[in-house]
């Protein structure tokens, strides 16, 4: 009886490559991610390789690094892999060439993903791996997750035998995420294909003091040439050692794959060849197709490096006419795609009698969908006289008019299979229930099983949508569900944001999360869905989950309770014995998290079906519910046509000619989703309000407004729009108001938490207090309407070192879809504030570049002058860099547009020259002055016809003080970007450093950085980190003129503004280390700013000033260490987890965490000691608490 | 002369035994109160409700925005095993069986039955010599009664002496309508002895912060009263030994417990405010006390000055507050 795990593709791979391997170097990136933390999390379980020993698995700072320890370890004669995708590919490119040229076995295994060019994508196509094909490494590719096991070891063990490095591949996402019913690889399979002569051989070659030999020569004109010519046979046995492998494989397996795998009609004249998962659903469109009396078929490319012309052309059959080779890359300006070159040149190096025509064309790329409506019109360009070619398919290019049109009704699911789609959020664990279901499905049926889940860019309130789908044979439907027998909405919410209803068949399941009883459901629906409901004919049931998961004590988490639902009406297994199967699977998975868990996931099953309701829908419509309209409708042009699609999930329809050519896209674009995700939001207390402008400085999401302003502003205020006296001195007579963004905010409750006044009356009150949103919305929104029409404060007028006044600064960062309660974006607000109108960000690639400009929208915005940060992202590992860039441009720019300034100041004016020239520029009101004459130049330039005056002309701008920031993760700053950073550091330009320092790599889900603290529980630390962390500030220090400030907003606000203030005033590298909680720390988001303060109390992180120019340089500005630092770490999972994990390693670290703290402080006192002369460090006397 | 006693079936060497606190969590300390003469420990608290809540907290921050955004589907190692508190707290008591030759007593706080037969059969296996329940229990139910109140205690004790071997003290607090009673009803329900008295954190307010805080406060020694009192009325009139708790800083302290009929008398404050070695020097004192007082064994004063053998036994009743109030002269109004 065959054997069945189900499971995803990364996990499928990464057993595999864990049980054949000794070393493996690890390192984060979407999507192969989970490839590493799997190796990591089995090594720390003790889990044993093939050998029966544990591989050493070792995270490295960079892909980079990680390929570095591979190369190293098999030139020393170790089995050695390494995961990744991307941009960490490219980042292995120079060492994979050694390691191919040195012919030494190895295997990296790859989760293909798009590369960075004119944006970002964490998303599947083989842009990566084609960059490497010419490093000469074998090339596999798998299509599934069925064969991306399979090949894994495939390639292991063909790459034992060749010697030839192997890279392994798979869709990203698609494949490395899908999850999968499919039959696992015993150790014993494993075994027979390991050949220990050639390990012994591999042994033998490795570099050794008892047998010493030199290995990377540098080579002359003379011999270079040969040398690179002896491997040559090595790559002409390469494909027969594959096809052997592969053939021993099916011996042992009954699963036999081909180098060119040739599926279709034996008389097929029209042949589609591509690799990759989509290579699936052209195998299931072309019987589809077949069965209506086409003759087409699709060859599948396996082995891709070596390319093996003369097996590829033999598995077409003779009767062929046409080809389509479809790339999933772009190479522009090419002759064509990669693999339609090389099909084209085997063909042509084939001799055939007749050539068939052969065009190409590209899909997919960044997993755009790929659908068997794709696939036909690639079959039917080929039945064209002339067909196109280089065409793309999947998109509609109104610009360079390569697209093939294709109907989008066409469809091919099986009869046989059912189908399901979920519509949840990210916090109710829809996700993770329909993962369980297909576990169970997989394990206690016949059937085969599929589920991908598809997840917003947001990670606040963010959405997913789940496919499932399960039959009686493999799942070869490698695209979204089209037709879905059952659609179910977990959260009402989402009938007003989604056509949820738009992907089900007629006469199939509704099912809905609501908080309405049956007989008045109907009545709260959309007419939209109401009008579906009727129309489809569709079975209606509905729950609330939410009641029923609150009163099992589940929280906010209803997944089991829709999960039970599901099996209850979807009849894919008996209702009594899915039952039992979800109960077993609630106490396997919750069984060692303790039976309190276990129990209330069993009375959440027990209570579900009592409160499961199928709703006979009225013969009519009567619902008035109509769907609100898009924010986006009073936005610009832009904005509404292109973001506004975006966000209402029509993306996929715009054409080429929405886009920019060039990937440049305009700001202040946040304001227009109104995502409305808050149950909760914070409402003003005029009487309490004490105006200290702490809840404004910590709003991660900048939805807390704070102006003052003349009583004349209020004439028109709508009548629930609050107001009250100015207390501050220099604001006497005005007004003042704290207004709230009601549908932006995300009810994070930070606000509240850190509001210092109290209700006299009822201490539990604040000056701001969490009320629930929906009855508040309408007149809030209004009051925030009026809210902005009010004038800013001149920034003149402000006095931005205090805290009160600084708040009045416009926020031009808004908005972000962060976490809710993330500890970065308070900072980058404040960044916003003060410098934001002569900004230039350069944004290292994690969390803050996610937030920072996902599209649709950017958080970044502008002031009234249309001024704003301008900012950019370039890679993860180079931000230090690409920031440097702009200072020393803009530097050089400046410096050359003072020349010309110079040479025309007879002409322009000495006076406005000279004031131009020698404006220091250090306040608002010199900037402001200066920005005045700029624009006086500017305007006397336009009147000038001098090639000089049209020189200087587009650079007169840069004559305004420019600030740079250059802003990132610890990920960024401690790890892959540290080399560039330190360049930096020394280069003693004016650059402005933020490191948003979360002690983990947040972005990839929380992974082990440098900036971890010991005693940590990450991802590739599960058993607690057991080094410090490293001390970037004392690093930097150490150049004596950087200025270094190391800050916590939630313990001393305002030392975060004046080392912001410090920072920026300071003429040379500026440093800041800021310390943000995070969500990876398994914390209350609420709290996190309380995290901050009990941080920097417990001695556990800094709070310093270094300022190069001071007499007294560095000042140790945190309060003497006042509770143990254990206090501080059980009140964070990442540490207390440890506690239960690994307890006696949690004592252990924990105790030597406190002496680093301690050690530290003391570092630091003797530090300023030798400074001062004196041990006492005092904090400010105005930073006093 | 002997400090000899005998509390819950065991031999103690003297009568000065360490209650349970959160000094016995770490196992040196266990070693240095061995060390300073303690004849037993009571270990820390094992809090029940406080383990629930912790697998709930575990649980959520474990599950929290989990799958919910496409490059970050989980943000913590799926731990292959959990050590719970009990598991932490079982292994605590093995070691502490393993480090020192004095008895072990376990202490088990909450408020239901709940899980706690559980617990205490586990705690047993695992090698204490004996459990203290420690009833911490406010009840602010306004339609709870008294009687259902006494009745909740009187099930914990009942289920947990079923369910394990080993003699089970009840830790709890004075504040019963007829103590004296629900001690009888206690002892009926199988307690091997009553721990006289819990010390419950009395709230407190921060008026700049405007919160209530429960800040520990250390007893003092003028908190033996108001165990002397109910032990010197218990004595002899209930099967159970009597611990006394509360205030213990001073042989006389000791002393006089001892008089009233206490088993044992349990030393913390006094060991956080000065230190372990305070058990040895409260001994040395002690000795010298009974030996200067010609007294030969701490079983020979064991309840001379109870209700039933001290020459006034209407001294513990109502009549001596009012005698107390009438004859009591401040220094200053």
């Amino acid at each position: 009886m065959k054997e069945f795990v189900t499971l995803d593709g990364n996990e499928a791979v990464a057993s595999v490559a864990y049980r054949l391997s000794e070393v493996i170097a690890i390192y984060p990136i979407t999507p192969a991610s989970p490839m590493g933390e799997w190796a990591d999390a089995w090594a720390s379980q003790g889990k044993l390789n093939l050998w029966n020993t544990v591989p050493a698995v070792i995270e490295m700072q960079s892909e980079g690094g990680a390929a570095g320890v591979v190369h190293g370890a098999l030139q020393t004669g170790a089995l050695a892999t390494t995961f990744t995708a991307s941009q960490g590919l490219l980042l292995m490119i120079p060492n994979m060439y050694k390691i191919a040229g040195e012919l030494t076995p190895t295997v990296f295994h790859i989760a293909a993903r798009s590369l960075a060019a004119q944006g970002l994508s964490i998303f599947g196509d083989h842009s990566d791996v084609m960059a490497t094909r010419a490093t000469g490494w074998a090339m596999l590719c798998s299509n599934s997750v069925q064969e991306a096991q399979d090949f894994a070891l495939i390639a292991h063990a063909a790459s034992l035998q060749s010697r030839l490095p192997f890279l392994h591949f798979f869709d990203g996402f698609r494949t490395s995420h899908e999850i999968a019913k499919i039959e696992p690889l015993g150790d014993q399979v494993l075994r027979a294909f390991v050949d220990e002569t050639r390990i012994a051989e591999l042994r033998a070659r490795a570099l050794s003091p008892d047998h010493p030999t030199l290995r990377g020569t540098a080579q002359n004109p003379d011999v270079y040439f040969q040398g690179r010519e002896t491997v040559n046979p090595f790559y002409v046995e390469c494909a027969s050692t594959v096809e052997r492998t592969m053939n021993l494989f099916a011996e042992l397996t009954g699963r036999q794959y081909k180098l060119y795998e040739y599926h279709g009609a034996p008389d097929a004249e029209r042949i589609i060849v591509l690799m990759g998962s989509g290579a699936e659903t052209v195998h299931e469109t072309v019987n589809a197709l077949n069965a209506q009396g086409q003759k087409v078929g699709v060859v599948k490319i396996r082995l891709y490096r070596p390319f093996d012309a003369a097996r590829f052309v033999a598995a077409l059959p003779v009767t062929t006419k046409a080809i389509a080779v479809l790339d999933r890359t772009k190479e522009p300006g090419s002759a064509g795609e990669p693999l339609y070159q090389d099909c084209v040149t085997a063909l042509h190096e084939a001799s055939l009698a007749a050539l068939p025509r052969v065009v190409g064309g590209r899909y997919g790329l960044a997993s755009k969908e790929f659908t068997p409506a794709m696939v036909k019109a690639v079959f039917d360009n080929l039945s064209q006289p002339q067909p196109k070619n280089h065409f793309t398919i999947g998109i509609r290019d109104d610009v360079g008019h390569t697209s093939l049109d294709f109907a989008v009704a066409f469809s091919i699911e099986p009869h046989n299979v059912t189908r399901a789609v979920f519509y949840g959020l990210g916090s109710d664990g829809t996700v993770g229930a329909n993962k369980n279901s297909i576990k169970i499905i997989g394990e206690q049926t016949d059937h085969y099983a599929q589920g991908y889940f598809v997840y917003d860019s947001k990670k606040s309130g963010s959405e997913t949508v789940s496919h499932l789908r399960f039959g009686p044979e493999p799942i070869r439907s490698t695209y979204l569900i089209q037709q879905a027998h059952l659609v179910a909405c977990h959260q009402p919410v989402l009938l007003e944001r989604h056509d949820v209803l738009e992907l089900i068949e007629p006469g199939g399941v509704f099912l809905l999360n609501t908080p309405y009883a049956a007989e008045e459901v109907w009545s709260h629906l959309p007419r939209r869905t109401q009008q579906q409901i009727l129309d489809k004919r569709l079975k209606f049931y509905v729950i609330n989950a939410d009641r029923v998961a609150r009163e099992s004590g589940m929280g906010k988490q209803n997944n089991t309770v829709l999960q039970v639902c599901f099996f209850a009406i979807a009849d894919v297994l008996p209702r009594d014995e899915a039952i039992a199967a979800i109960k077993e699977s609630i106490k396997k998975t919750y069984g060692k998290k303790g039976e309190e868990i276990v129990q209330m996931n069993l009375r959440a099953v027990e209570e579900t079906l009592a409160h499961l309701y199928e709703v006979t829908p009225p013969a009519k419509l009567n619902g008035h519910l109509e769907l609100p309209p898009s924010a986006f409708l009073d936005a610009p042009p832009f904005a509404c046509n292109v973001f506004g699609e975006i966000f209402a999930g029509r993306g996929d329809a715009l054409p080429v000619s929405a886009m920019p050519a060039d990937g440049v896209f305009p700001t202040n674009t946040a304001r227009w989703e109104k995502r409305n995700i808050a149950a909760e939001i914070p409402v003003w207390d005029t009487q309490v309000c004490i105006q200290c402008g702490k809840c404004a400085m910590v709003c991660p999401h900048s939805v807390i407004r704070i102006k003052v302003y003349d009583e004349q502003h209020l004439a028109a205020a709508p009548a629930t729009f609050k107001s009250c006296d100015a207390k501050d001195r220099e604001w006497a007579g005005q007004k003042y108001t704290i207004q709230v963004a009601p549908e932006d905010c995300t009810g994070c409750g930070i606000c509240v938490d850190v509001c210092p006044a109290k209700n006299k009356s009822q201490a539990r009150l604040k000056a701001i207090n969490m009320v629930p949103q929906p009855p508040l919305r309408d007149a809030e929104r209004d009051n925030w309407d009026y809210f902005l029409t009010i004038p800013e404060t001149d920034r003149r007028l402000i006095k931005i070192s205090n805290i009160r006044q600084q708040q009045l600064q416009q926020p031009l960062f808004e908005f972000s879809g962060a976490c809710s309660g993330c500890g970065e974006t308070p900072y980058l607000k404040l960044l916003s504030q003060l410098f934001g109108d002569r900004a230039l960000i350069a944004n290292a690639t994690g969390c803050s570049s996610i937030y920072g400009a996902n599209l649709p929208t950017t958080p970044w915005a502008q002031n009234a002058e249309g001024r704003g940060p301008a900012w950019a992202n370039s890679l993860f590992e180079d931000n230090a860099e690409f920031g440097l860039g702009f200072r020393v441009s803009l530097d050089k720019q400046r410096e050359f547009a003072e020349e010309l300034l110079k040479r025309q100041a007879s002409q322009l004016g000495d006076e406005l020259a000279s004031a131009i020239l020698s404006a220091s520029q250090t306040d608002e009101a010199d900037i402001h002055e200066q920005r005045q004459r700029v624009t006086a130049l500017k305007e006397k330039l336009l009147g000038l016809k001098s090639d000089e005056a049209k020189l200087l002309l587009p650079l007169a701008d840069l004559l305004v003080k420019k600030s740079v920031w250059i802003v990132g993760g610890d990920g960024w700053a401690y790890d892959i970007g540290f080399g560039g950073l330190d360049h930096v550091l020394a280069s003693g330009r004016n650059v402005n450093i933020l490191v948003l320092d979360t002690e983990v790599y947040s972005n990839t889900g929380g992974q082990m950085s440098k900036a971890t603290p010991r005693a940590a529980v990450a991802k590739f630390a599960a058993g607690g980190k057991h080094a410090r962390k490293k001390d970037l500030g004392l690093i930097a220090m150490s150049y004596g003129n950087v200025y270094v400030a190391s800050v916590a907003m939630g313990a001393r606000d305002e030392h975060t503004l004046k080392a912001f203030l410090e920072a920026e005033a300071y003429d040379g590298v500026s440093l800041i280390i800021a310390y943000s909680h995070c969500i990876a720390h398994g914390i209350n988001m609420t709290t996190g700013m309380q995290n901050q303060k009990a941080a920097v109390n417990a001695g556990h992180w800094l709070l310093y000033r270094y300022h190069p120019e001071h007499e007294h340089s560095l000042s140790l500005d945190s309060p003497a260490m006042k509770v143990p630092i254990e206090n501080y770490l059980l009140m964070e999972n990442r540490f207390k987890m440890l506690t239960k994990s690994h307890p006696d390693e949690a004592a252990r670290l924990f105790e030597q965490a406190q002496q680093d703290a301690t050690l530290r402080r003391r570092l630091y006192e003797s530090l300023v000691s030798h400074q001062s002369g004196s041990a006492e460090s005092k904090p400010d006397a105005e930073d006093k608490e | 002369m002997s400090l000899q006693t005998n509390y819950l079936g065991m031999t103690l060497r003297t009568p000065l035994v360490v209650s349970a606190s959160p000094l016995s969590q770490n196992l040196d300390n266990i070693k240095r109160m061995a060390e300073a003469g303690a004849s037993a420990v009571v270990l820390y608290s094992l809090f029940e409700e406080q383990l629930m809540l912790e697998r709930y907290e575990l649980h959520h921050h474990l599950t929290h925005g989990a799958d919910s955004f496409a490059e970050a589907l989980s943000f913590f190692p799926e731990p292959e095993f959990l050590h719970f508190g009990l598991d932490a707290y079982l292994e605590h008591i093995r070691r502490a069986k393993q480090a020192v030759d004095i008895p072990i007593i376990a202490s088990l706080n909450g408020t239901h039955v709940g899980r706690w037969t559980e617990s205490a059969k586990r705690i047993a296996e695992a090698g204490a010599d004996a459990l203290e329940l420690n009833i911490y229990s406010i009840p602010t139910d306004a339609e709870l009664t008294g009687a259902e109140v006494e009745q909740n205690y009187l099930d914990i004790v009942a289920a947990v002496k079923e369910a394990v071997e080993i003699p089970v003290a009840v830790k709890l607090g004075p504040f019963f309508s007829s103590f004296a009673n629900m001690a009888k009803r206690l002892d009926d329900a199988g307690a091997d002895a009553l721990v006289l008295f819990n010390r419950f954190y009395q709230p407190d307010f921060d008026l700049e912060a405007l919160e209530v805080r429960t800040n520990v406060l250390f007893s003092r020694s003028s908190s033996i009263r108001l165990p002397l009192r109910w032990i010197a009325i218990l004595y002899g009139k209930i099967r159970a030994q009597l611990a006394a708790t509360s205030g213990v800083h001073s042989a006389i302290d000791a002393l006089k417990l001892l008089m009233a009929g206490a088993n044992v008398t349990m030393l913390c404050s006094v060991l956080y405010e000065r230190g372990l070695p305070q058990i040895g020097l409260i001994e040395r004192a002690m000795v010298e006390w009974m030996d200067k007082h010609e007294y030969v064994s701490v079983a020979q004063m064991r309840g001379s000055l109870s209700q039933l053998h001290c020459p006034d036994p209407t001294a513990y009743e109502r009549a001596l507050y009012v005698q107390a109030v009438h004859t009591f002269k401040p220094q200053t109004l």
